[in-house]
């Protein structure tokens, strides 16, 4: 059975960048637990041999040519940015 | 007149025999919109200009013989429109305008549909009754104090409403299917990479599907017939030739062979609904299709299945907001790292952070957490696969309810992540095996709930889904019940 601890929340909140509080940390690992826990009835099953599915149907290596295209809105786009200086992506300090 | 109680091919006479236009078609819904929305909730956003300038340009030509003209439409707000926001009922994307048209939504304007706005969601797509949303809750039009179901609620409430004539969702584990379901409505989740999903913001890739919502099979085909095809802008998209659905339409069953896996109608699922399908496989064998039971043994490890796969991939899709350059950025950050974590802490609700957090937990390598649960989930995946496959040498669909139970009530199952989940048990197992299927209105419950029957076919066979689904359609009244919402008189 799978035992996902407040700690381990804590920690794989800290790598998808996430903040959590106390409570919310107790309350994901008392759920997360439970899914988890929830979903281990696949083990009853034999796979030895199987091969896995990774996606929705079979289509494989699409290939197209790489080729410029000119995406005429870019001032628009550059408007859903959070925050702008002379036409660049501003963010915070990456160093001290 | 009201939109409810016309079929869009009833709409499309109409026009060419000039007894309506199209604004007089924007105006209906938009008036309807007024009437019943601040009971139903179902619009984030209502595009009225965009609407009646399209209409005027349609009335000016005249031009009534597209597939789609002048039919008022509500779209998910995960759907890419230009110009509209697109917010996935997310804090993250609230003021997020996209710049560019789905193709699903060119293909529509190609055809002269008319966009009436953006509809209501669980956030980004996740959950089974819209309560998720950040910023509304859509109520189900039979009745104000229970749940549309979801994710897709807000389309299948502003169709049952009679808002809009059709709607478009998408179906990752149901999404389409079980709030069609709870709003009596008919919802199509086509074959994965048959429509184009180029313009749809992902939820788990190797899952999703957009798919057409509406009152009736037959409108239901049209809306189809014109989204399906090959797109070069999304890579899993089919090649597979567009049959005409809804001119091929025909209510024959004879010789027509059903299989109800027995899975379908065990545990959890409420006595309604087990009648609501008894009686509708009775009424198939009236219309001349035989029924038969089948053992699809890992049917129920289906859900297992559906959440250690799609969790893993939603923790991925939702990996690109961030902050940087759209979306919601916290304004309290100091550093970098500090920006990730605060817009991404304040931008995401409860639903997506708990999916995020078990994504992340089962493709960490701890405990082998990689193999154990994502690999091993991959591998029963194909067998789930490989159990309708072998149905399907010897049955033409399968048949079974759509959802568990009726509409539940708001804040009875929210609390519980995990019986909230088993609300979509019936309908992942189509996603997991990248199959078609639809939701038929299929009765009432003895409180008025609309109930659903699904219908799964083989690979690209929507168009056997169809006839199924219209011979039932067409022998039952379940379709013309209409909610009793006020708003325009029939």
């Amino acid at each position: 059975m799978a035992n996902i601890t407040k700690e381990d929340i804590l920690r794989t909140a800290d790598l998808v960048r996430l903040e959590l509080t106390d409570e919310e940390a107790a309350m994901y690992s008392e759920q997360i637990t439970e899914i988890i826990t929830f979903t281990e009835k696949i083990n009853e099953i034999n796979t030895d041999g199987v091969k896995p599915t990774t996606n929705g149907n079979a289509t494989t290596n699409v290939l197209r040519k790489d080729e410029p295209v000119v995406w005429e809105n870019r001032e628009k786009a550059l408007e859903n940015a959070p925050e702008l200086e002379e036409r660049q992506i501003k963010v915070p300090s990456i160093m001290d | 007149m009201s939109l409810h109680n016309y079929t869009i091919k009833q709409v499309e006479q109409m026009l060419q025999n000039e007894e309506i236009s199209a604004t007089e078609l924007a105006e209906l819904s938009l008036d309807q919109i007024k009437a019943v929305d601040g009971d139903v909730q179902a619009f984030l956003q209502v595009s009225e200009e965009i609407a009646l300038e399209k209409a005027a340009k349609i009335d000016e030509t005249k031009a009534y013989d597209k597939k789609l003209s002048a039919i008022p439409a509500g779209i998910k707000d995960n759907i890419a429109m230009n110009g509209l926001n697109l917010t996935c009922a997310s804090k993250m994307l609230e003021n997020f305008d996209p710049l560019y048209d789905a193709t699903v939504i060119q293909k529509l304007s190609t055809e002269d549909a008319l966009f009436m706005g953006k509809l209501n969601m669980d956030e980004f797509a996740m959950g089974s009754s819209t309560e998720s949303s950040a910023f509304k809750k859509t109520r189900n039009p039979w009745n104000l104090n229970h749940v549309p179901g979801g994710s897709s609620g807000g389309s299948a409430a502003a169709v049952a409403a009679g808002e809009v004539m059709f709607s478009l969702g998408t179906d990752t584990g149901g999404s389409i299917r079980q709030p069609a379901a709870f709003c009596g409505i008919v919802g199509m989740k086509p074959t994965y990479g048959l429509v184009s999903r180029f313009g749809a913001v992902a939820m788990a890739p190797s899952l999703d599907q957009i798919g057409p919502m509406t009152r009736t099979v037959e409108d239901n085909a049209r809306v189809l017939e014109v989204i399906a095809g090959h797109d070069k802008n999304d890579m899993t998209s089919s090649k597979e030739q567009v049959p005409a659905y809804a001119e091929n339409l025909t209510s024959e069953l004879k010789g027509l062979k059903i299989a109800v896996p027995k899975q379908f109608l065990g545990e959890g699922v409420s006595e309604e609904v087990k009648e609501s399908v008894e009686n509708a496989l009775k009424m198939y064998e009236l219309l001349g299709a035989t029924v038969e039971e089948v053992n699809l043994p890992h049917l129920a490890y289906a859900d297992a299945v559906y959440y250690i796969i799609a969790n893993a991939e939603v923790s991925s899709s939702l990996a690109r907001f961030d902050g940087v350059r759209f979306g919601h950025r916290s304004e309290k950050a100091t550093d970098m790292i500090d920006m990730f974590k605060k817009s991404r802490t304040e931008g995401f609700g409860e639903e997506a952070k708990r999916r995020i957090l078990t994504g992340s937990t089962i493709l960490s390598g701890r405990d082998n957490f990689n193999e154990a649960y994502f690999r091993k989930a991959q591998k029963v995946r194909t067998l789930i696969a490989n159990d309708f496959k072998a149905a399907f040498e010897h049955y033409d669909v399968i048949v079974g309810p759509t959802a568990p139970t009726a509409a539940f009530e708001f804040d009875s199952v929210v609390k519980d992540p995990l019986t909230m989940y088993m609300s979509d048990m019936l309908t992942v197992p189509v996603n997991l095996a990248g199959l078609p299927a639809i939701s038929v209105p299929s009765g009432y419950t003895e409180e008025g709930l609309p109930l659903g029957l699904q219908i799964i076919g083989k690979h690209f066979d929507e168009q056997t889904i169809y006839r199924v689904a219209y011979a039932y359609e067409q022998a039952t009244n379940h379709h013309k019940k209409r909610p009793n919402l006020g708003g325009a008189e029939a």
